[in-house]
């Protein structure tokens, strides 16, 4: 499903020349790729190659201690995660990391908070634009639970949800941002066949119907290779392979990789 | 088979959203306020017990409304917030103080005696700031030393308030008396007169929290509890969402003390804000239930209503306890109670009242 785009869309961020270790051990080193405009974007590799925290200097939650990263033309050398945020860069964690003491409808309306304007006195009296405000994106989350068909799980707290619910319950909160760019950190991880095909299919209209743009780590190849346009594949913080799936998947690099060839 | 939302159809997001979606909840607090408002005062004024004891009200009734007051205070904070705090009565003890200079006026200042509501919200706002200074070490530290960092606070204000003279106007024995009460011309005197005022304040207060904590900024401050890094990452800045928290919480309490002071104590030493009291309102929102409005209320009737409950009922049945037998139960049960709620239901009495609801939903079918 990796049609080539109609024409070469212009990188949405880039990175170049990541770096990042922790004490004296490297997750990163010396990555660069880019990821285009309306792209689904897959980074894979064998746990521990350090996708994690790739995303992580992507939305500003680690630091690399070397590198760049431009996004929307803006080049920087780390970012706030507040900055990220408000610059349009959503994401799901590896695991779960949603509110669990509140409900579906609430975890999801949270990320609206930031386009949410309405001062303090409004909202103490819940009236007038304070209100309209608040059904207003009450709307559009609701738009976002029937498209991920959570609708009977609304108003139940999401501590009590099994683990494949959860996970899509982040998305929705991932997608009430209104994301430009999509960081998905394993999606389908621990999903059952069934449920991973629901998933694919949200991501897949999510980047047909909106555009979004998305980056997603993903360790089951056959998705992998189903989805998305591009690939970036990394081992021990190093990228040993980047382009599209039919030509990283006969890779020689990439399959020793993967089987555990010793180097 | 009366409780039941059947037939009850939800055609548009406000319906939905409002504060009691189920007719018979609505019903039932109309009534309830009804009650509250005018029948305890024409019950009392046609002598109609037991509302034509003045301990009852006075005594009881009084203390409960302000202290759950106070204890809505307490669940913005820790509830709805996620942060300990351990410095409640200290933020109390501002509110009274601040109200009472207040209210005497304050000459170095160029201030005139202020009205009694103007010093009281006034009171809120002092509390309210000196929250949002202690709240900024919430940014670096949590939890434990988040709560021994408002107990600063507490042991600070405590003594602030016993040895600066000028906070009790230079009083020698160190305790002050409220001037008298009159909110737009009106003397708040008599007991009934100040359960109703108590009870004005504690329902628009109740009103603006539960309005806050189902907006935009409660599901900040629950983000924040829940898991502040989620929350950063999404957008939701710590720094806001925590001191308004802190500002919010302490405002409701600092309110609450004022009352406190001027309308049930009348008088008052530091002493009535010391770390018990902190103490008690944490007690009153863990066993009420955490980030619940309801809980806030159901904690300060069972704090409150337990040792009246236990001195009363043994010798009713003809039992001979000690006084201080009577407060080693009350502590036992107090300790038990929280350790149990803490492991098996965080929400506490809110949480068993809303089960009961779901329960009465059903009935009589068990499913
Ligand atoms: N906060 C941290 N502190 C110390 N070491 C870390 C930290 N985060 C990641 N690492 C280390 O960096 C390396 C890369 O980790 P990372 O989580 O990015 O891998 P990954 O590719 O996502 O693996 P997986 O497929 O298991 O999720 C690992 O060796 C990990 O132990
Ligand atoms: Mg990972």
């Amino acid at each position: 499903m990796s049609e080539p785009k109609s024409a070469p869309a212009e990188a949405l961020l880039s990175l170049e020349n990541i770096s990042l270790s922790f004490g004296g051990l490297k997750a990163v080193s010396d990555v660069s790729f880019d990821i285009r405009k309306g792209e689904i974007r897959a980074i894979i590799g064998p746990n521990g190659a350090g996708k994690t925290s790739m995303l992580n200097c992507i939305n500003g939650f680690y630091h690399p201690q070397q590198g760049r990263i431009t996004f929307k033309g803006r080049t920087r050398k780390s970012m706030r995660p507040h900055e990220a945020a408000r610059g349009g860069i959503a994401r799901t964690f590896q695991n779960v990391a949603l509110f669990k003491g509140m409900t579906t409808l609430d975890n999801i309306m949270t990320g609206r908070a930031l386009r949410m304007k309405r001062g303090v006195l409004w909202q103490l009296l819940r009236a007038g634009p304070a209100l309209r405000e608040e059904i207003e994106h009450r709307r559009f989350c609701e738009e976002i639970i029937d498209f991920l068909e959570i609708e009977h799980i609304r108003k139940t707290p999401v501590g009590k949800l099994p683990y494949g619910l959860q996970k899509r319950v982040e998305l929705g909160r991932a997608l009430a941002m209104e994301p430009d760019l999509l960081l998905l950190d394993e999606p389908m991880a621990g999903m059952n066949l069934e449920e991973k095909q629901d998933m694919s299919r949200f991501i897949l209209d999510v980047n047909r119907r909106d555009g979004t743009t998305i980056a997603l780590i993903e360790h089951d190849m056959g998705v992998v290779m189903d989805i998305s346009d591009r690939v970036v594949v990394l081992e021990y913080g190093r990228k040993i392979a980047d382009g599209v799936p039919a030509d990283v998947q006969g890779n020689q690099k990439v399959i020793d990789a993967y089987l555990g060839v010793p180097r | 088979m009366f409780y039941r939302e059947a037939g009850q159809f939800k055609t548009s997001y406000a319906a939905d959203m409002a504060i009691f979606p189920i007719r018979q909840d609505r019903i039932a607090m109309l009534l309830l306020l009804a009650f509250a408002f005018a029948g305890v005062p024409l019950l009392a004024a046609f002598h109609v017990p037991p509302f034509n004891s003045e301990y009852l009200l006075r005594a009881i009734i009084l203390p409960f409304l302000i202290l759950s007051l106070a204890a809505i205070g307490v669940n913005v904070l820790i509830g709805y917030c996620g942060q300990v705090s351990l410095g409640s009565g200290a933020f109390m003890a501002i509110g009274a103080y601040s109200a009472y200079k207040f209210n005497t006026g304050i000459p170095g200042l160029w201030l005139p005696p202020l009205p009694t509501l103007a010093s009281i919200l006034l009171g809120g706002l002092m509390a309210s700031i000196a929250g949002i200074v202690f709240g900024i070490p919430s940014l670096r530290i949590k939890g434990l030393y988040l709560s021994v960092a408002t107990l600063a606070a507490q042991f600070f204000f405590d003594w602030l308030f016993l040895r600066v003279k000028w906070f009790t106007n230079y009083a020698p024995s160190g305790s002050v008396s409220a001037p008298e009460l009159s909110f737009f011309g009106l003397t708040v005197a008599s007991p009934v007169e100040k359960y109703l005022l108590a009870l004005t304040f504690v329902c628009v207060f109740a009103l603006g929290a539960k309005n806050l904590a189902r907006g935009n900024l409660g599901r900040q401050w629950m983000a924040i509890r829940d898991m502040d890094i989620a929350a950063e990452l999404i957008g939701i800045r710590p720094l806001a969402a925590k001191l308004s928290a802190f500002a919010v919480s302490s405002f409701i309490i600092g309110v609450a003390g004022a009352l406190w002071a001027f309308v049930y104590l009348g008088s008052w030493e530091p002493l009535a804000f010391n770390i018990d009291r902190s103490l008690q309102l944490l007690f009153m929102v863990i066993i009420g239930g955490l980030g619940t409005i309801l809980g806030s209320f159901l904690g300060a009737a069972f704090i409150l209503l337990l040792p009246i409950a236990l001195s009363q009922l043994p010798a009713a049945v003809g039992l001979k306890i000690s006084t201080a037998t009577i407060t080693h139960l009350e502590f036992i049960i107090f300790g038990s109670l929280i350790c149990f709620l803490l492991i098996k239901e965080p929400l506490g009495f809110a949480r068993l009242w809303q089960i009961g609801k779901e329960k009465l939903r059903l009935w009589p079918f068990p499913y």
